[in-house]
């Protein structure tokens, strides 16, 4: 194997980790979010979005 | 731009501007529905035994549980708790669409952006809605927990499904992709020991149609702003 071409292999290996690592961030991000607007069932977040929990049909009480 | 600063700024805007838009929408369908259900709710409660006098039910004691610690009051502090959930639900809604969209390359304009957000209300509101009708406060509802459980596995199947659908071309993965859109329906969802209410029929009625149509069109706008911002950043680099 020439050497740029596994130079390149393995910049090509570390984008797609790296993409892959911020995508899965993001998401986590995203499903903690809404997990407290639309799932904790702590009192103050509840009433707080109660009318959107109802209007977005998620589970309320 | 690093992705991750990419997916939060497009979720940030995109969510924010459909949050705000589900706000309006919902201020002339759902809440007034709502509301009307809360006198409903009020009435069964000032009706009931007092705590402890032959309440057997589990809804009859969960009930109580609105009226424990702080809510925000009617009118205008309510509806900017709601406005704020709106915005809020509607970033973590966005979050999750466009970083799984980048899995497949990215929404690249607003167009294909509203078929992502149509995918996004088929596995949020649609699929979930099927067996388990948006409800209105009093209505008869099972344990809270085993509802949440079945409405997050409807909707990670669900999205799952059409995922194999859209990108994988095989006839046993279209199959499968089928099986599991179907399956936490066969498996049915969790039900109330009763179904007495005093919510009349017409009024549920009403607010299935409302919360399906609202998230329809939150679900479009968050594709299509998505699609757009995401189009103009990457234009500027």
């Amino acid at each position: 194997m020439k050497p740029e071409t596994s130079a390149t292999a393995i910049v090509r290996q570390t984008n797609v980790a790296s993409r892959a690592i911020q995508i899965t961030l993001a998401a986590l991000l995203g499903i903690i979010v809404i997990a407290g607007a639309g799932f904790v069932q702590i009192s103050v977040a509840h009433n707080a979005a109660h009318d959107y929990r109802h209007a977005m049909g998620f589970p309320c009480h | 731009m690093s992705l991750f600063r990419t997916i939060v700024f497009v979720a940030a805007v995109a969510g924010g501007l459909a949050g705000l838009a589900l706000t309006a929408i919902q201020h002339i369908s759902a809440v007034p529905l709502i509301l009307k259900a809360e006198t409903y709710e009020k009435a069964k409660e000032a009706q009931a035994p007092a705590p402890g006098a032959g309440a057997t039910q589990n809804h009859d004691a969960t009930a109580a549980h609105d009226d424990e610690g702080w809510s925000p009051a009617d009118g205008i502090e309510r509806i900017a708790f709601s406005t704020l959930a709106n915005v809020v639900g509607g970033i973590g809604l966005a979050l999750l669409l466009v970083a799984l969209s980048e899995i497949a390359g990215g929404i690249t304009n607003w167009r294909q952006g509203i078929f992502w957000g149509l995918g996004g209300f088929a596995a949020f509101t649609l699929a979930p809605s099927l067996s388990m009708p948006p409800e209105l406060p009093a209505m008869p509802t099972a344990d809270l927990m085993a509802r949440q459980i079945w409405w997050i596995a409807t909707v990670a199947l669900t999205a799952g499904g059409l995922a194999l659908l859209v990108f994988r071309r095989t006839l046993w993965t279209a199959v499968l992709a089928i099986a599991l859109i179907v399956a936490p329906h066969v498996v049915g969802v969790p039900k109330p020991e009763s179904f007495e209410t005093p919510i009349p029929h017409d009024l549920a009625q009403s607010f299935v149609v409302s919360v399906v149509i609202s998230s329809l069109v939150f679900w479009v706008l968050l594709g299509g702003f998505s699609g757009y911002v995401r189009s103009r950043l990457t234009a500027a680099h």
